[in-house]
């Protein structure tokens, strides 16, 4: 399988390394904000793109166009994200192209799934949230990157 | 050293000022922080804006104490290698984040013990020195580098076969 890991620079990024082991034996390209963090992940391919949020929406487009890119050319089997914008438009563009998309919830989402989580949840083949009375018939529980 | 971080979205001016405020309790204490462009000018400590990642981790790993905004890539860092953690949590009615979510998560994480929460600069004293005194971590136990082998079972799993994982 080939993987696509997104998330952007900060717990989002921190929280996707600690999931690292369930990507075992496959191959796996990271995506973040902040071209440093390739260092991170030595021996994978990574690539940055750039960081935007819903409040800049030309930063969105130019964020889109790249993953676009990116995608269109790799094509993943599986894109996965913990977060935020950039891995939501990731989880968008892999439906287009018929990849399976997975979206785990940051866990500093404690009361109520961010906004992004609750868009993912109409987009993505499958949403995990990390705390359990967050769950419903649709968005998982199944532990937290603790 | 003490390390200080206030993540790489926004500046935190009153989580530096408190911190700086405290400096002169601390036996001259070596304090450096990462502050993402604070607007207040701290008087008694070393401010780089943003670290490389290498650069933030040097510091980050040299620390005896860490003192953060209640972000989740500082608080899961600190809790896997197991370093004293003071954070102060973001408020949206001082428009220091969108919403509350930093002070629920807190709350929702206290029974792990990752640390102190503090939330103004009286609090922020004492808690430094105290932890400087030794008088931190109670019943901490570090987490490992990964995320639970329930979730990471269940990612594999949908991964390989995604009609054979477990329903929902």
């Amino acid at each position: 399988m080939k993987i696509f890991a997104v998330a952007s620079a900060g717990g989002h990024w921190i929280q996707l390394l600690r999931l690292r082991p369930a990507f075992k034996g496959h191959e796996v390209i990271y995506v973040s904000t902040n071209e440093e963090y390739a260092a991170m992940v030595e021996g994978c391919p990574f690539y940055a793109v750039s960081d935007s949020n819903r409040w800049q929406k030309s930063k969105l487009f130019s964020t889109f166009f790249m993953l676009f890119s990116l995608i269109s050319r790799e094509k993943p089997n599986v894109i996965i994200s913990t977060g935020a914008a950039p891995g939501l438009l990731a989880l968008l563009i892999g439906r287009g192209i018929g990849a399976r998309t997975i979206w785990i919830d940051s866990i500093a989402n404690a009361e109520k799934l961010s906004l992004s989580g609750k868009f993912a949840a109409k987009i993505a083949n499958r949403v995990y949230t990390q705390w359990p009375e967050l769950s419903n018939e649709k968005i998982l529980f199944k532990g937290s990157v603790i | 050293m003490i390390f200080v971080t206030t993540g790489t979205q926004a500046p935190f001016d009153r989580l530096i000022q408190a911190v700086d405020e405290s400096i002169p309790f601390l036996n001259g204490e070596e304090v450096v922080a990462q502050t993402c462009q604070s607007s207040y000018v701290p008087n008694h400590m070393t401010t780089v804006d943003l670290m490389s990642p290498a650069d933030f981790f040097e510091h980050f790993n040299n620390a005896k104490l860490i003192i953060a905004h209640a972000g989740m890539g500082t608080v899961l860092s600190a809790m896997s290698a197991a370093k004293p953690l003071i954070v102060m949590p973001r408020l949206a009615s001082l428009r220091e984040h969108r919403n509350d979510h930093q002070l629920a998560t807190v709350k929702k994480l206290a029974h792990m013990n990752f640390g102190r929460v503090v939330n103004d600069s009286k609090e922020m004293k004492e808690a430094i020195v105290a932890m400087l005194n030794g008088n931190n971590h109670t019943n901490f136990k570090p987490i490992s580098n990964f995320a639970s082998d329930e979730l990471l079972k269940s990612l594999s799993n949908y991964i390989v076969s995604p009609d054979n994982s477990e329903n929902l």
